[in-house]
């Protein structure tokens, strides 16, 4: 017969690309950062070489504040895959204060207390790879 | 310059399918399905297989126009053609596309047709198997959202957060497919009837769909036979004319990812005006309704933008009572849909639409002249289609 154990949330890796890159080095010291348009200033989601606004390549890589509010959320009561063992877990868009709305899971919460609207910071969750998932708790 | 529109000028000639079954259950290969179909669909309208000449799928359906027009003895093959996009969202602009080709003269017997034996190949809603991903799924997989359901419901949740519907509604439009169900023989879920008890009670697949708002899988085909108005008079079958059709979605959708403006959406603003201006109807005109449940979430975003229901009266509008076939304010999904008919990637929608036009639908309305079908929503390009009888014209 085997223990109960906790359900255990996992951090899979991500996969890194060079054009993701920077943004995943940068978690692993504990930053979260955002590719702001070198042309147009705008500070745009998902991290790439090219500015979805106005169409310029060249970015610079800005320092969040790692604050922000949950925009939407869903719960999955039982995962697949790496979540097999997770238990019940919080997917949600977190629109960061710079602006961009990013996936990420809501964590160290209940999961059925939680809003839209709720504000949430990051906190990492180490992936053992060479990068840390960016991950939101609720601000009380 | 004249009127540029598909308005009366092709008609659907004839439907055809198969038997559904369960997923991974189908007897067939999948491209023995899509032949029975079209078969099936030929002998409906009364033509010589051979004489269709033109393919319009979606979806990247598997079974393409070569290999199908070797089986069928095709005399000349003049109009092959993918509407582009995943699920169901292409399933009107296939029609869409098979009309245009019609009219322009490019040819004169169109098929449009979807096959799935989901079991010989991949299942749909189990997602990817992490392949080398780039852009913006990158930045996703790591967090655990792997399936349709869940990506679903992040926009599901945000639109009735904004608007303050409730489970209810969604529970309102799970019902209506179900109760279609009960009296179509083709239906997989006939004999599985639904109560609000039991949607209550079912398991979360992700919150807030419950099990009964996610589309089933299933293996089958369908196909749908498409030739000028002039010629579909004299044919067998009552003509179901394509009043409009229309597909794509709002300028820059792919632009930021779920950064968009519109990201509690159902991604039909433009498509849903473009479609009624073709068709020269608006949705107090329309007699029945289906409308492509991959998730109830979808539908109930689709009917807001389609103007069925202003979206702050929709827990009050979607009641089982007012979505049926038997004197319901807008009889929707009548045949069971893809919740409790079957998922052939909503052909089997535009299929019923044709009964109802032309009246032997299980679930018949009474003198229905608009009919009506929003594919599959939610993703990009999506897609819709009207269908009218001749004395909408
Ligand atoms: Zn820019």
């Amino acid at each position: 017969m085997t223990e109960a154990t906790a359900p255990v949330m996992p951090a899979p890796a991500p996969i890194v690309n060079p054009e993701n890159k920077p943004f995943w080095d940068a978690t692993v010291e504990g930053r979260l950062v955002l590719p702001k348009c070198q042309n147009c200033g705008s500070i745009n989601w998902y991290p790439r070489v090219f500015c979805p606004e106005c169409g310029k390549f060249g970015v610079d890589w800005i320092d969040a504040a790692g604050t922000g509010t949950i925009y939407t959320f869903a719960i999955t009561r039982r995962g697949m895959g790496a979540y097999g063992k997770a238990g019940p877990y919080v997917l949600a868009y977190v629109e960061l204060d710079e602006g961009p709305r990013i996936m990420t899971n809501i964590v160290d919460c209940d999961v059925d207390s939680i809003n839209i609207g709720d504000k949430v910071r990051v906190v990492f969750h180490d992936t053992g790879s060479g990068s840390a998932l960016p991950r939101f708790t609720p601000v009380s | 310059m004249a009127e540029r529109s598909l308005r009366g000028k092709v008609a659907v000639a004839g439907i055809g399918e198969t038997p559904y079954y369960k997923h991974g259950q189908a007897p067939d290969p999948e491209i023995v399905l899509a032949l029975k179909a079209i078969l099936a669909a030929c002998d409906d309208a009364g033509i010589d297989p051979a004489e269709v000449d033109g393919f319009a799928s979606y979806s990247d359906d598997r079974n393409n126009p070569t290999r199908l027009a070797a089986a069928l003895g095709t005399k000349e093959l003049r109009f092959s053609n993918m509407q582009w996009g995943g699920g169901g969202g292409g399933g009107s602009g296939a029609i869409a596309n098979a009309s245009a080709a019609i009219n322009a003269g490019i040819a004169d017997t169109v098929v449009v047709y979807r096959s799935l034996a989901q079991g010989q190949f991949a299942r749909f809603g189990q997602g990817p198997k992490i392949p080398a991903i780039a852009g913006d799924p990158a930045f996703n997989i790591p967090y655990g959202i792997m399936s349709p359901a869940q990506q679903y419901s992040l926009k599901a949740m945000r639109f009735m957060h904004e608007h303050g519907i409730h489970q209810t509604a969604l529970r309102g439009i799970a019902m209506a497919s179900y109760y279609h169900a009960q009296n179509n023989p083709r239906a997989i879920m006939r004999g599985r009837p639904l109560t609000e008890e039991k949607y209550d009670n079912s398991r979360w697949i992700s919150e807030p769909f419950h099990l009964y708002d996610c589309c089933m899988e299933n293996d089958g085909a369908a196909a749908v036979i498409l030739v000028s108005a002039e010629r579909a008079k004299d044919m067998k079958h009552k003509p179901a004319y394509v009043l409009g059709a229309a597909l794509g979605s709002d300028g820059g959708t792919g632009r930021g990812a779920y950064n968009g403006a519109h990201f509690a959406s159902s991604h039909f603003t433009s498509v849903s005006r473009n479609l009624y201006d073709m068709a020269k109807v608006g949705p107090k005109d329309v007699d029945v309704l289906q409308s492509y449940e991959n998730f109830t979430g979808g539908v109930l975003m689709s009917l807001v933008e389609h103007g069925f229901v202003e979206a702050e009266e929709a827990d009050e509008f979607l009641v089982l009572d007012n979505l049926k076939a038997d004197g319901g304010k807008l009889p929707l999904n009548t045949s069971g849909g893809n919740l409790a008919e079957c998922y052939m990637h909503g052909l089997e929608l535009i299929t019923e639409a044709v009964h109802q036009i032309r009246g032997d639908s299980p679930n018949q309305v009474k003198d229905v002249n608009v009919s009506m079908v929003i594919s599959g929503p939610m993703v990009s390009p999506v897609s819709n289609s009207i269908y009218g009888s001749e004395a909408s014209l």
